[in-house]
C-alpha cells in the first residue's frame, strides 16, 4: 500500500474511532416522525436542557435493545403499553413523579385509569386509538360490520383482504371475533383462534402492517385490518376509504412514554414529559399523524373540520376506555408464540 | 510452505477480531439456550435442556425445510444467471471489466427497503408487469405474482445476484488461457473444454457464490415479509421473532444453535464435494 | 455473442426496479407503492432532510471503514488459511459470521459491549460490520488463492524475497480480482445492513445509518424523499463510472 493511501486510511479510521462520547442531556428514543420535528429544539430553548432524538423502527427492536443493555443509553422511550408494562416488570422503568409533571392535568380523566398502569405510575400515554376495518366503500358490496367479514370474507373479497402481521393484533382479531379476551392464553382459546386464522389465511392477500393503506389506495386490497390512525392516511388520499369498528369491539392501543430507571437525568426527563403534555404537541400529533391523543386540552382545540374528515378522530375517551387493552402475556407468552408461528407457517 | 511465524502473522489480526467480537458475544448469547425465559422476557438462570426439547418440533423443522427449499431455488437460479454474465464480463476488454463490475453492484447501493418496494410495484395485480402482459395480449387475467413463493425467490435472486457474479468473476478473471487453448488444440469441442477445464477451475468460485446466496437467503427476514406477504414463514423470521416478538431469548438461542449446527454440516459437506469436483485435493496432498 | 446478450438482459433485470424506484421519486403522495401523481417536491424537501443526509453520510463512513478493515484482515486470513493443512476448526470460524443469524450477532455484540462498558457510536457499528465482512472477503479471496500455484510463491521466497515482498509483488497482484470482488461485496453488505447496526449504535443522530433511519420511518410512512436520494446517488455514481471509462479510454488511445 502506498504511504498516501495508508495516511488516508489512518485518517479515516481515526475519524471513526474518535466518535464523541455519550451525549450530555437527554436521549429520547421514538419512531421517526412521531413528534414535531422542532420539538427538541423548542424544549431546549425553553428549559435549557439538551436533548437528542434516537429512532427505532418497532417496539420489539427497542425492547430487545433495552433488555440487552440493561436500559443504559436512553432516558425516555416511546413504546406501546404492553411493552411499557414489561419494562416496568423487568425493573427498567422509573416511577413517574406527578409533582414534576403538572401538565398531567391536561389528560382526560380516562387516560389516568388505563388498565396496564392505573394512575400512570410508570408510563404516560402519548396517543391512543382503536383497531378495526379499513375499506374501500366503492369496492365492497356491503359495508363490513363484523370481524367475521375480515376472517371469512365474501367471495368477491377473496384475495383482496389483508390482516395485521404483528402477533398480538393478528391473534386479537380472532379473539374479538370469537368473543374471547385479548389476553386469554388458555389452550382452548389459542386453539380456536389458530384454527380460525389458518382458515382465514387462504383467502388473504397478505399479512401486512406497513403498507396496507397503500394497498387500499391502489385498489390492490378492498378491505384491510388496520389501526385507526393509519386508515386515516388512506382516507387522506381517497375519500372512498372508510373506517369501522366491528360490532364485537376493538382493542384500545396506547403508545406511552417511559422514563428509564437507569437515567441519570430523571428530573430533566420529567420536565420533558411535562413539555410533551402541553397543548401544542397534542395538537400537532392529531393534525399531522392523524392519531387521537389522550390530551384533553389538545383534542378540544382541534378544528372541527378535521374530526369530520376523519370520523374516527372523534371517538370519545369514554368509548375508548371501554375496550380491552393488550397486556403483557407473562407465562402465557410461550404458548401464544408457538400458536402464532403455527399460523404464520401454515400453508 | 510458509514459516510458522509468517502464517501466524497472517492469521493473528483476523483471529483476534473474530475471537473478541464473534466468539465471545455469541457464546454469551448462546449460553442462554440452557436457561429459561423469565415471566416478562428476562432470563431465569435455571440450568435446563428444555429449550432443545421444545425445538425438536415438526413445526420448526417444517419451517427449516421450507426455507431451505426457497433458499436452494434462489441459489440455483442465481448461479444459472450469474455464470454466463460473469463469463461475458471476464471476456470483455480488460479496461472495461472494472466498469462492468461496478455497474453490476451499483443498484445495490440504493436501499434494500425501497428496492423491495419497487418490486412490489412491478409485481402486484395492478402492477406494471401484469399491465404489460395484458397490453400485449399474453394474458387475459392478471397473474398473482406478489405474495407468493415465486416473489420471494425472485426477490432473493435479485438482491444476491451481484454477489454471485462478483465471486464467479473473481474465479474466472485471468484464468490461465493456455489451459483452454491446450484443450482446444487437442480438438475438444467447446462444451467439453468448459466442462472438463473451465468449470472445475472455477468451481470453488461458484460454490462460494452459491454459499453466499444460500446463507443470506435463509437468514433474510425482510423479503419474505414484503414480497411474500408474510404468508410464508422462513427461518430468518422465526429466529428474529423469538428474540424480538416473543422475547424468548433462551428458546431463540436454542433454535439458532441448531440452525448453526445444521448449516455448518451442510457447508462442510459442500466444501468436500467441491474439493473433489475441482480435483484439487489430490494435487494438494501429493505435493511435498 | 450469446453471452453478451445474456449480460445485457442481466443488466435489464438489475436496473428494472431501479427505474421504478426513480419514477416513484416523483410520486405526489407519500405512499411507498401507489402512484398518485407527479411532483418535484421530494427533491426540494431533500435539501431540508438533515436527518436523512446525515444518515447517508454516516453510512458511507461505516461502509468505507469496515470495508477497508475487513478487506485487509480478510485477505490476510485467506492467505494464512490456505497456506496450511486444512483445519476444520478454522474453516468453521471463518464460515460462522455468515451463518449466525443477524439478530443473534446483534444482541450478542450489544451484550458484549455493555459488559465491557464500551461507549457506542459509529465506531462500534464499524467494529461489528467488520465481523461479517471479514468472512465474505476471506471466502472470495480463498477461492482465488486456490488457483495460485504454490511453486510461484516458493520461487519468490527461494530467491530471497522477504515475506512482505512476496505478498506485495507476487501474491497480491494474483489475488487482485478476488480482493476487489471481496471489497465490493463487503461495501454493499455494509451499506444495507440494518439490525446489527441498530444494536451496535447508541442510536443518536451522530450514529444513525441510512437503513436505520429508513426503517424507523416505516411506521409513519417511508416518503419518496428516500427515492429521490437514491436516484441522485445512482445518477452520480453512474456518471462517475462513465467518466472513469472515458478517461481510461483516452489514456489508452491518446
Amino acid at each position: 500500500m502506498q504511504p498516501t493511501r495508508t495516511a488516508a486510511a489512518a485518517a479515516l479510521l481515526s475519524a471513526v474511532l474518535a466518535s464523541p462520547a455519550a451525549a450530555e442531556g437527554l436521549v429520547i428514543s421514538n419512531w421517526d416522525g412521531y413528534m414535531p420535528p422542532d420539538l427538541l429544539e423548542r424544549f431546549t430553548a425553553e428549559t435549557g436542557i439538551a436533548a437528542e432524538l434516537a429512532v427505532h423502527a418497532t417496539n420489539e427492536e427497542i425492547m430487545g435493545k433495552l433488555v440487552a443493555s440493561g436500559g443504559t443509553g436512553f432516558d425516555i422511550v416511546f413504546v406501546s403499553s404492553p411493552f411499557a408494562e414489561a419494562l416496568n416488570a423487568l425493573g427498567l422503568a422509573a416511577p413517574i413523579d406527578p409533582a414534576k409533571v403538572p401538565n398531567l392535568a391536561n389528560l382526560y380523566p380516562e387516560a389516568m385509569e388505563l388498565a396496564h398502569d392505573p394512575g400512570n405510575t410508570y408510563s404516560i400515554p402519548y396517543a391512543w386509538g382503536t383497531t378495526g376495518l379499513c375499506y374501500r366503500t366503492d369496492l365492497v358490496e356491503t359495508a363490513p360490520t363484523s370481524w367475521m367479514d375480515l376472517l371469512k370474507p365474501a367471495a368477491s373479497l377473496e384475495g383482496k383482504v389483508t390482516m395485521l402481521s404483528t402477533d398480538r393484533w393478528l391473534m386479537g382479531a380472532a379473539a374479538l371475533a370469537l368473543g374471547k379476551s385479548l389476553n386469554d392464553t388458555s389452550a382452548e382459546t389459542l386453539e380456536a383462534e389458530g384454527a380460525l386464522l389458518i382458515e382465514a389465511k387462504e383467502k388473504l392477500l397478505a399479512y401486512d402492517d406497513t403498507t396496507f393503506y397503500a394497498k387500499l389506495v391502489s385498489g390492490e386490497a378492498s378491505l384491510v385490518h388496520a389501526w385507526d390512525g393509519w386508515c386515516n392516511y388512506g382516507i387522506a388520499e381517497n375519500p372512498e376509504i372508510a373506517y369501522v369498528i366491528p360490532t364485537e369491539g376493538s382493542d384500545l392501543w396506547v403508545d406511552t412514554m417511559v422514563v428509564m430507571a437507569s437515567s441519570e437525568n430523571k428530573d430533566a426527563a420529567m420536565a420533558f414529559i411535562d413539555y410533551v403534555l402541553g397543548q401544542e404537541t397534542g395538537v400537532w400529533v392529531a393534525e399531522n399523524i392523524l392519531y387521537k391523543t389522550p390530551n384533553k386540552v389538545a383534542m378540544e382545540a382541534l378544528d372541527p373540520g378535521l374530526l369530520e374528515a376523519f370520523p374516527n378522530m372523534a371517538i370519545p375517551p369514554a368509548e375508548l376506555i371501554g375496550y380491552e387493552q393488550l397486556r403483557d402475556l407473562g407465562e402465557g407468552q410461550r404458548d401464544f408464540s408457538r400458536k402464532v408461528t403455527e399460523v404464520m407457517a401454515a400453508q | 510452505m510458509l514459516t510458522r511465524g509468517a502464517r501466524l502473522a497472517y492469521l493473528a489480526p483476523g483471529l483476534l477480531w473474530l475471537g473478541a467480537l464473534l466468539v465471545v458475544p455469541c457464546a454469551i448469547l448462546l449460553v442462554n439456550s440452557f436457561f429459561l425465559r423469565g415471566v416478562y422476557g428476562g432470563i431465569d438462570y435455571i440450568w435446563t435442556v428444555e429449550n432443545y426439547t421444545r425445538a425438536a418440533d415438526w413445526l420448526y423443522l417444517s419451517i427449516f425445510l421450507k426455507s431451505a427449499k426457497i433458499a436452494g431455488l434462489a441459489t440455483l437460479f442465481a448461479i444459472l444467471i450469474a455464470y454466463p454474465a460473469a463469463w461475458a464480463i471476464a471476456q470483455a476488454p480488460r479496461r472495461r471489466q472494472a466498469a462492468l463490475l461496478v455497474l453490476v453492484i451499483l443498484p445495490f447501493w440504493s436501499n434494500y427497503l425501497i428496492r423491495t418496494y419497487a418490486w412490489m410495484v412491478l409485481l402486484n395485480r395492478e402492477g406494471l408487469i401484469n399491465e404489460g402482459l395484458e397490453a400485449v395480449g399474453l394474458i387475459g387475467e392478471p397473474l398473482t405474482l406478489l405474495n407468493t413463493e415465486f416473489a420471494i425467490v425472485l426477490g432473493l435472486v435479485y438482491n444476491y445476484l451481484p454477489f454471485v457474479i462478483l465471486t464467479i468473476y473473481a474465479a474466472l478473471a485471468r484464468l490461465d488461457r493456455s489451459l483452454i487453448e491446450a484443450s482446444q488444440d487437442l480438438g475438444a469441442p467447446g462444451w467439453r473444454t468448459f466442462l472438463r477445464v473451465v468449470l472445475p477451475l472455477t468451481l470453488p468460485g461458484v460454490a462460494a457464490g452459491g454459499v453466499f446466496v444460500f446463507v443470506l437467503s435463509i437468514g433474510n427476514f425482510i423479503t419474505p415479509d414484503l414480497l411474500g406477504g408474510q404468508k410464508i414463514q422462513m427461518v430468518g423470521n422465526l429466529i428474529y421473532d423469538q428474540f424480538l416478538s416473543a422475547r424468548d431469548w433462551p428458546f431463540g438461542a436454542a433454535l439458532a444453535t441448531v440452525l448453526i449446527m445444521v448449516m455448518m454440516m451442510l457447508l462442510f459437506a459442500q466444501a468436500i464435494a467441491v474439493n473433489r469436483g475441482a480435483g484439487r485435493r489430490e494435487a494438494r496432498e501429493a505435493r511435498p | 455473442m450469446i453471452f453478451r446478450w445474456h449480460l445485457r438482459l442481466t443488466y435489464l433485470f438489475l436496473y428494472g426496479p431501479i427505474a421504478v424506484l426513480m419514477v416513484l421519486s416523483f410520486n405526489r403522495s407519500g405512499l411507498p407503492t401507489a402512484w398518485t401523481g407527479f411532483t418535484f417536491d421530494w427533491y426540494a424537501k431533500l435539501t431540508e432532510a438533515d436527518a436523512l443526509l446525515n444518515a447517508a453520510w454516516n453510512t458511507l463512513i461505516v461502509a468505507a471503514a469496515s470495508t477497508l478493515l475487513a478487506t485487509i484482515i480478510g485477505t490476510m486470513l485467506a492467505v494464512g488459511a490456505e497456506s496450511r493443512r486444512k483445519s476444520s476448526a478454522l474453516d468453521a470460524l471463518l464460515f460462522a459470521p455468515m451463518i449466525i443469524p443477524d439478530i443473534v450477532l446483534a444482541i450478542g455484540l450489544l451484550s458484549f459491549y455493555t459488559l465491557v462498558q464500551m461507549t457506542l457510536g459509529l465506531h462500534s457499528i464499524v467494529l461489528s460490520h467488520v465481523v461479517f465482512n471479514i468472512a465474505f472477503v476471506c471466502a472470495v479471496v480463498r477461492t482465488r488463492m486456490r488457483q495460485i500455484d504454490p511453486a510461484m510463491l516458493e520461487a519468490s521466497r527461494d530467491l530471497g524475497a522477504s515475506e512482505f515482498t512476496t505478498f506485495r509483488r507476487v501474491l497480491l497482484p494474483n489475488l487482485a480480482p478476488g480482493v476487489i470482488a471481496g471489497a465490493l461485496l463487503s461495501f454493499t453488505l455494509s451499506v444495507d445492513e440494518f439490525i446489527i447496526a441498530y444494536f451496535s449504535s447508541d442510536n443518536t443522530p451522530a450514529a444513525t445509518t441510512l437503513p436505520m433511519q429508513i426503517f424507523s420511518m416505516i411506521r409513519f410512512g417511508v416518503t419518496p424523499e428516500i427515492n429521490a436520494m437514491a436516484t441522485i446517488v445512482m445518477l452520480f455514481s453512474f456518471t462517475l463510472v462513465l467518466i472513469a471509462q472515458r478517461a481510461d479510454r483516452k489514456a489508452i488511445t491518446g
